[in-house]
């Protein structure tokens, strides 16, 4: 979880935190390059109508802010890629002001998209979903999924919480 | 979630000659309550934005949380186009539409 340290923000993550940091980072830049489909729920949570009744203007909106949008959640889930340790292993990440609001945007995304996957709705109760799927099947990829959602929030919200202080 | 869906009701105008085009009327962007966003993010993100200040960035978190959505700017239609493409980039479920 992320500290304030000086003017930099800072957290030591074991090996499987930055195989799982990797992957989802990797996954939503995957989903906004060659997998993009605007019929996805996850591109239309990430890139909402923004008039709900006019599909022309939405389109007209989306022909003007789609590309800069698109760019700016590729680049800040590469942000996340590129402050992770290299190779396979554990390490510091550290983060300045900038590199910490790209985090933050790009957990952000990642916890939307798993979130919609996931079918979180509000009033989800996390640990009870968990109960259910461990119940279910404990090496279940929901059980995987599940955990992973948590832990994005713990940790946005841990960097959240540095960057407010 | 539920409830609290009671349209705004415009208040009752004197009519007049001077009667406001619709095409001048200021425009609106709105923010919707999502099951995902942390409503410390949703906070942080007006402040950091809108410049408001954290009580009233707080209090419109809680507009979005208990009644769905709440409006978050309002004026020239461009305007809040910009506003909305920039909450769209933080992940806020953002719309605009007429005041």
């Amino acid at each position: 979880m992320f500290r304030r340290r000086g003017d930099h923000y800072v957290a030591t993550f074991a090996v499987d935190e930055v195989r799982v940091l990797r992957k989802v980072a990797g996954e939503v830049v995957g989903l906004l390059t060659d997998g993009f489909d605007h019929g996805d729920p996850v591109v239309g949570r990430l890139f909402p109508d923004v008039y709900p009744d006019d599909d022309a203007g939405t389109a007209e909106f989306r022909r003007y802010t789609e590309g800069d949008l698109k760019t700016g959640k590729i680049d800040q889930a590469g942000a996340v890629l590129a402050a992770l340790p290299d190779g396979d292993s554990g390490g510091e990440v550290r983060l300045d002001a900038e590199a910490a609001e790209a985090w933050l945007r790009a957990l952000n995304d990642a916890r939307l998209a798993m979130g919609v996957r996931l079918e979180i709705k509000d009033g989800t109760d996390l640990g009870e979903e968990l109960d259910d799927a461990v119940a279910a099947d404990p090496g279940s990829s929901r059980v995987f999924q599940l955990s992973v959602y948590a832990y994005l929030g713990y940790l946005q919200e841990s960097l959240l919480n540095a960057l407010i202080d | 979630m539920g409830g609290m869906a009671a349209p705004q009701v415009a208040p009752v105008e004197t009519p007049d000659t001077e009667e406001v085009p619709v095409s001048d009327r200021p425009w609106v962007t709105i923010v919707w309550d999502d099951p995902v966003n942390l409503m410390t993010y949703v906070t942080w993100v007006f402040q950091k934005l809108f410049g408001y200040s954290r009580e009233k960035a707080e209090r419109l978190m809680l507009d979005v949380h208990h009644k769905g959505k709440a409006v978050v700017s309002s004026g020239a239609r461009e305007r809040m186009e910009h506003d909305a493409a920039q909450l769209h980039a933080y992940g806020l479920w953002a719309t605009v539409d007429r005041s």
